[in-house]
């Protein structure tokens, strides 16, 4: 059995395969253009690197923002129920999921079985996106992907007090005019932008353990302002954050041709919740 | 008695000269990171249009977000009452005011001797704001007051799906790039913003007559889609600049206290 997630995002496509015992290989593509095409372009990226044709494949799954347009999947599944279901499937202890990508935030919470019971979606306001982030990694001239790694050299705490992306890049700018070290405003920025996900994830209840997918958890500064607005650390699945909708889609899939994969991390039986991390 | 008003808000400050309840002078400036420079020189600009001397001002209120660093300053007051009570001046009979500035919006309602009785207000976010529109100009290569004019030259407004200033600054550069009109395009710009605004309005259950201030007063476009979506109409000021709404209430207040009365 060949089962396939391909996840069209608004800004990354992402294709991922699975056999019956485990991943196979996992594509990240940038959209541009039609989703497709692009859907087209990854899987046609992660067969090759497998070695597979599409005629291997047995089940595959179109998920993400542009599911609907993936002609030839054999069945479509919301991107809440690929991620609550790729992010459980990384450590059985998983009760929620904070998924945070390039034009949306979601927090989903799953039962002991990987199966969504409630979540919360935010899409309309760019800010607690990772827009939020782009933006603020453009005026401050630093790339998106040095973020993190900026954060580290700060000294001070400064307070970002505006929730607007428009408002809080004017307030970014009035800060490197008067002088404030790039770093510490960085940190400002993850903080304002994880106090963001924490209280969407709040107003579904938490329960835990908790975890962070999407293109946004590659940021440790996020993470690190998640885990201290939430009090508490978070699981690190160790599979990509990013690839994480895909997973689950390729894992329903398998689940539809009747396989369940077993996790990685798991050794045995009895260490139900033994995983790779940090 | 001469009386002043200054206006220091985030994006301009202004500064109006009364005498005897009749405007002077009025003088108009970007804001400067500095509340105590803008304040100076709005109101030095404002004393030498009216060809009089700082001293000879007998009593100045200050008001907007810079008001407590105006240094010359008898009194302040908040933002709320100074554009109820300028608003009311401009438009006498005015119930409801809609103030919508380069960074928030108001909807103050008035009981008929002028006091605020409720208000609302939105600077959390820029949609809804002077904010949008200019962010929205920039994108289309106008000027503010060339996308006032678009509602008027089309009859099929593109409808914006996102009121977040940031998505919909995306979907302008798609229709762009998809080759759609201007005038459709800057239209349904200024009806998204109607939109948006008449939610606060709705929300504050407005009461006749109706009226706007502030720089987004001054786009017809906006102005004419709020007034259908509220049934009303909107009534705009004549006398002055609707951006002066603050600053003539601030000198009203000023000239009503007198010399150094607390308000």
């Amino acid at each position: 059995m060949i089962s396939a997630g391909c996840d069209v995002g608004s800004l990354t496509a992402k294709g991922l395969l699975l056999n019956e015992s485990g991943i196979l290989a996992s594509e990240v593509i940038p959209v541009s253009g039609r989703p497709t095409r692009a859907a087209l372009e990854v899987m046609n990226l992660v067969l090759k690197s497998a070695g597979l044709s599409m005629k291997d494949v047995t089940h595959l799954v179109g998920t993400g923002y542009g599911r609907k347009r993936i002609d030839f999947a054999h069945s479509i599944e919301s991107e809440i129920t690929c991620h609550g279901m790729g992010a459980w499937w990384g450590d059985h202890s998983i009760r929620t999921i904070i998924d945070i990508g390039g034009q949306d935030a979601k927090a989903i919470r799953v039962n002991h079985e990987g199966e969504v019971t409630r979540y919360v979606y935010n899409d309309k306001c760019a800010s607690g996106t990772g827009r939020f982030l782009e933006i603020m990694a453009e005026a401050l001239e630093v790339p998106l992907d040095g973020m993190a790694s900026e954060e580290e050299k700060s000294t001070r705490d400064v307070h970002i007090s505006s929730q607007c992306v428009i408002f809080a890049e004017s307030e970014v700018i009035s800060l490197v005019n008067e002088g404030v070290p790039v770093p510490d405003i960085i940190k400002g920025l993850h903080g304002a932008m994880a106090a963001r996900a924490a209280a969407l994830a709040r107003s579904i209840g938490i329960e835990e353990r908790i975890t962070f997918s999407g293109g946004v958890a590659r940021n440790g500064g996020v993470l690190r302002g998640l885990e201290e607005s939430l009090g508490t650390s978070l699981v690190r699945t160790g599979s990509d954050p990013q690839l994480n909708g895909a997973l689950g889609g390729a894992l329903i899939g398998a689940r539809k041709c009747g396989v369940h994969v077993k996790p990685p991390g798991i050794m045995e039986e009895e260490h139900g919740t033994v995983q790779a991390g940090h | 008695m001469i009386s002043a008003g200054c206006d220091i808000g985030s994006l301009t400050s202004k500064g109006v000269i009364m005498e005897n309840g009749r405007i002077k002078a009025t003088a108009v400036i970007a804001s400067t990171n500095n509340p105590e420079s803008s304040a100076e020189k709005v109101m030095n600009l404002a004393v030498e249009k009216a060809g009089m001397a700082m001293d000879d001002i007998d009593v100045c209120v200050g008001t907007g977000y810079g008001r407590d660093r105006i240094p010359f300053v008898q009194d302040t007051a908040s933002e709320i009452v100074c554009h109820g009570t300028g608003a009311r001046w401009l438009v006498p009979g005015a119930m409801t005011v809609i103030d919508i500035g380069g960074q928030d919006c108001k909807v103050i309602r008035l009981d008929a001797g002028g006091q605020v009785e409720k208000f609302i207000t939105n600077d959390k976010c820029a949609s809804g704001t002077g904010r949008f529109l200019e962010v929205m100009a920039r994108v289309l290569g106008v000027s503010l007051d060339e996308l006032g004019t678009f509602s008027a030259g089309t009859m099929s407004p593109i409808t914006f799906a996102s009121t977040c200033t940031v998505w919909a600054q995306a979907d302008v550069i798609r229709h762009l790039n998809d080759g759609h009109p201007l005038e459709d395009i800057g239209a349904g710009i200024n009806s998204a913003m109607a939109n948006r605004v008449s939610m606060l309005v709705s929300g504050s259950k407005p009461k006749p007559e109706i009226c706007m201030t502030g720089g987004v007063s001054k786009n017809r476009g906006v102005v004419q889609t709020l007034e259908k979506l509220l049934g009303s109409r909107i009534h705009l000021p004549r006398r002055a600049d609707p951006q002066l709404a603050g600053a003539i209430g601030a000198a009203l207040l000023a000239q009503k206290n007198g010399r150094g009365g607390a308000n």
